[in-house]
């Protein structure tokens, strides 16, 4: 259990911290969707890390290979991505939505437009 | 962006092997890296790169948008009908071993059904989501 | 290891930059390093998928979002401490939380002996389908890829909804009445 061994959870971590941080300190909408995303793709990381062995092979089984990596992180993130992109792009038609009825996709602009009349 | 020349042509030339790539991707699914939702992303690509270059009225000559609508449920439909389909066939909701008479087949070709349902839905569904958002500024 | 970091170098650069079609092509490139490293860890198939969703069908999206909307991010009016309180919590408590996980790319973990073998040692004669990845989402986990399915058709729809009709009148006009009393 060494820092080296252990990179690519501090990596995953890390990714997954900024990818909070923007999420919520961020007023504009579309950073906020980008943060979203690093948060995801950290989530990634985070399960196929795990799922690989050294000295192993991609799941495609073949008599020359006896080590696989395991293959149900990858099931799992591969229905993750899709669903991701259909989210991220339900969230985009919403802020597009936001824009054209408020005029702005900055956070703080709509509640100061809300408190208005 | 019509006047770009060099990328006119090239995106001819390279709009042929991306689709059929799409497809190596899609039935090669089995054998190597891909399946239905590499494959439906990719010919979604394809088709948004077209619109991109020639403009949205050329790619919606070319795929006309209630087809691609339409698309989106009929993956849906395929899927289910596999499930139903293993059901009138005696078997449980998604049980392909009884699909072929060999359950072994019975998997292969449920497996196909399945990812061929898995494509049409997601290229349909991204290229709906990318008509509406280019048509959407004007 | 230098992928992992480059990956860390660019995460920085969207959090300080204001220009958001910078920030997307960051956000591209981001993806596309994270394909790279899943490719290393043996996830081919994710790899693939994320290149082409995340770096392509993602970044035309937001593309096309900003040539909707707006092209730069207002400077923030408030401090943003709690959320970097937040944030930091929130990683302490995960690293943590890693102290207990076995060692990258231990053959011994726990994750490598429930299900797993199974898979990978009948998957050639129960289905004929040589790639894992394939067959266990096609076949054995046939339901979640429907539920998924249904997901992406639901998300369609509801962009077809949000997007789909003509711009109402009553709400362009409602955007000049504001513009004038601006």
């Amino acid at each position: 259990m060494t820092i080296v061994a252990n990179y690519n959870y501090w990596i995953t971590l890390f990714l997954m911290v900024v990818g909070l941080y923007i999420v919520v300190a961020r007023g504009n909408m579309v950073k906020k969707l980008v943060g979203l995303s690093i948060f995801q793709t950290s989530v990634y990381l985070l399960y196929i890390s795990p799922g690989k062995i050294i000295g192993g092979t991609a799941p495609i089984i073949h008599e020359a290979f006896s080590v696989y990596s395991n293959p149900l992180p990858h099931v799992l993130i591969l229905t993750a991505i899709v669903v991701g992109v259909a989210t991220l792009a339900l969230g985009l038609a919403l802020v597009v939505r936001i824009n054209e009825a408020y005029d702005t996709i900055e956070e703080d602009e709509i509640f100061a437009k809300d408190g208005e009349p | 962006m019509s006047r770009d020349l060099i990328l006119r042509v090239v995106g001819k030339l390279l709009l042929p092997f991306v689709l059929l790539f799409a497809l190596y991707v899609q039935f090669h699914g089995d054998f190597g890296p891909g399946g239905g939702f590499q494959a439906g992303v990719i010919a979604a690509a394809a088709i948004i790169f077209y619109a991109i270059i020639f403009g949205l009225n050329a790619a919606k000559r070319i795929v006309a948008p209630a087809i691609v609508a339409a698309m989106v449920p009929l993956g849906v439909t395929i899927y289910a009908g596999v499930g139903i389909a293993g059901i009138l066939l005696g078997g449980n909701y998604l049980d392909y071993f009884v699909l072929a008479h060999d359950p072994v087949h019975g998997q292969e070709l449920g497996i196909f059904l399945v990812e061929a349902g898995v494509f049409v839905t997601v290229s349909g569904t991204m290229t709906t989501i990318f008509y509406t958002f280019a048509g959407r500024g004007r | 290891m230098v992928l992992l970091s480059l990956m860390a170098a660019t995460t920085i650069g969207i959090l300080r930059l204001r220009n958001l079609f910078a920030v997307v092509i960051l956000g591209g490139i981001y993806s596309f390093l994270m394909a790279t490293v899943l490719l290393v860890l043996d996830a081919v198939d994710v790899s693939m998928t994320e290149a082409s969703v995340g770096a392509g069908i993602s970044t035309v999206l937001m593309l096309g979002t900003l040539w909707l909307t707006k092209n730069e991010e207002s400077v923030p009016v408030r401090q943003p401490i709690l959320p970097a309180i937040v944030a930091l919590v929130t990683g302490g408590a995960l690293v943590y939380g890693t102290l207990g996980l076995p060692g990258f790319g231990d053959p011994s973990g726990v994750i490598h002996h429930h299900v797993v073998p199974r898979y990978l040692n009948d998957v050639l004669a129960e289905t004929g389908v040589p790639n894992a990845v394939t067959a266990v989402l096609a076949s054995y986990r046939g339901y979640d890829t429907l539920g998924e399915t249904t997901v992406i058709f639901t998300a369609g729809l509801g962009v077809m909804m949000l997007l789909g009709g003509r711009r109402g009148e009553r709400k362009s006009e409602d955007k000049d009445r504001r513009r004038a009393e601006r």
